[in-house]
């Protein structure tokens, strides 16, 4: 069917959602770093309008966006599937990946500010994380947003297990307050402890210092 | 006619609302249409069947809503299925059409309420400079997805006909405010035959509003937002 290559840095929310899909299909690839302060030909020539990572190359062919990626390969390898065959259950999925999506750069906000602005990416954050709890179908019902596997919505929703953390101690400001969030917090174990999610994720520590040069880096442009 | 099955709540300004309506054509739904003058005030049905945005469209099906205008149009595609394809058949053309819809929505049409809301010129100016770079990509993307047919969706309308074609209204209406010619044979040669063509789809005709009541209804938001704040 074509090779599979994966461009992306190690270390991004994104390139796991991308990642998972893969390994969870059992799709394999072949993982390209880059490096986004030297854009290589290859980067360019494959997201001329974004230039930005994930992009996947599927037989040659450039798909970039996570979320339109997760698409594609949902349609390209049905085994294992992430979205409901049911057409009114995949478009509630498609509303909360929508919504994960968009609210979710709220707390890429809180990493990339400080002051007022920071505060408001605060809040914003807390805001999707209280529509999630009250809103999401499924949560708190079953193990996952997909039900007993992992879909779609889960893995757009991957940030919170890890890169969440990762901005909260970084920056010294909690998003998630412990106990606020029972449902959340039950599914964010559960998408943890599963192998596959589990054995593709950086290490703390590592995205930890990658996100604090990231940060003292922007801030220091400003 | 089981009409009641399929309700939209919608609005005659909105670009959103469009796209659905212009899926329920292709595929000649029998649907209810209730208009929710939005800018008084919104109708209950709406706010318990969106209550996170409370925006419209919502697709009502079977008592069951829906949200979010291009997963509507998906939902549309996939249910009524014996209708003309919305989406493209293959992946990697599906994948497309979705990458240049998103770049509408999430880059190109920002730029068009950037001018909108825009009090200076020099903001203004730039907005209308990503427009027409928005514009260039398009023309080129038309070439690429159209394969020397009518509309990016081929022979007949689809996914990102629909999903950049609801615009059009809102484009003539800026071209007017600004002073400036967006969408030209010169410059768009492509896209402005595309337009000509789109707007007089039947599934679309009856949907296009008057560019003088659309700006006038701008007006009016502008107004209501500026005495809001």
């Amino acid at each position: 069917m074509g090779e599979v290559k994966l461009l992306g840095t190690r270390h991004s929310p994104y390139l796991h959602r991308v990642i998972w899909a893969l390994k969870l299909k059992g799709i394999p690839y072949e993982f390209i770093e880059q490096d986004l302060d030297n854009k290589s030909p290859l980067l360019l020539q494959s997201n001329p309008v974004h230039k930005k990572i994930p992009v996947l190359i599927h037989g040659g062919n450039p798909i970039a966006e996570s979320v339109i990626i997760l698409e594609y390969i949902e349609e390209k390898w049905p085994q294992n599937p992430l979205l409901p065959s049911d057409p009114y259950e995949k478009a509630v999925a498609r509303f909360w990946v929508k919504f994960a999506d968009e609210k979710g750069l709220s707390i890429s906000k809180v990493l990339q500010s400080s002051g007022e602005e920071q505060e408001k990416a605060r809040k914003e954050s807390l805001e999707m994380l209280e529509i999630i709890e009250e809103h999401a179908p499924g949560l708190g019902q079953k193990k996952f947003f997909g039900g007993d596997k992992i879909g779609m919505v889960d893995l757009t929703l991957g940030r919170l297990a890890h890169w969440m953390g990762v901005t909260e101690e970084v920056t010294g400001v909690k998003i998630m307050e412990a106990g606020k969030f029972p449902r959340l917090e039950a599914w964010m174990k559960n998408f943890k402890e599963d192998p596959v999610i589990k054995e593709n994720l950086p290490e703390f520590k590592d995205t930890l210092a990658v996100m604090k040069r990231h940060r003292e880096t922007l801030l220091a442009s400003k | 006619m089981a009409k009641s099955d399929v309700k939209l709540l919608g609005a005659w300004s909105s670009p959103f609302v469009m796209r659905a309506r212009i899926a329920l054509n292709i595929k000649s739904v029998d649907y209810e249409y209730q208009e929710e003058n939005w800018l008084v005030s919104k109708s209950e049905l709406l706010l318990k069947s969106n209550p996170i945005h409370k925006k419209v469209p919502v697709l009502i099906h079977a008592d069951n809503p829906m949200c979010e205008s291009l997963i509507i149009v998906q939902y549309i595609d996939e249910v009524w299925s014996s209708g003309p394809s919305i989406l493209p058949s293959d992946p990697y053309d599906r994948a497309t059409a979705r990458f240049w819809s998103a770049y509408i929505d999430d880059k190109w049409f920002p730029s068009m309420i950037a001018f909108f809301w825009g009090q200076e010129e020099d903001a203004k100016k730039a907005a209308i400079a990503q427009m027409e770079e928005g514009l260039v990509l398009l023309e080129e993307a038309f070439g690429k997805c159209s394969k020397g047919k009518a509309f990016f969706g081929g022979d007949r309308i689809g996914f990102l006909d629909i999903a950049f074609g609801c615009f059009l209204g809102s484009l003539r209406v800026t071209e007017k405010a600004g002073g400036i010619e967006l969408l030209s044979e010169t410059k768009t040669p492509s896209l402005s035959k595309w337009a000509e063509r789109f707007s007089s789809d039947i599934a679309v005709k009856e949907l296009i509003s008057d560019t003088d009541k659309l700006a006038e209804f701008g007006k009016k938001l502008q107004a209501k937002m500026t005495a809001n704040n």
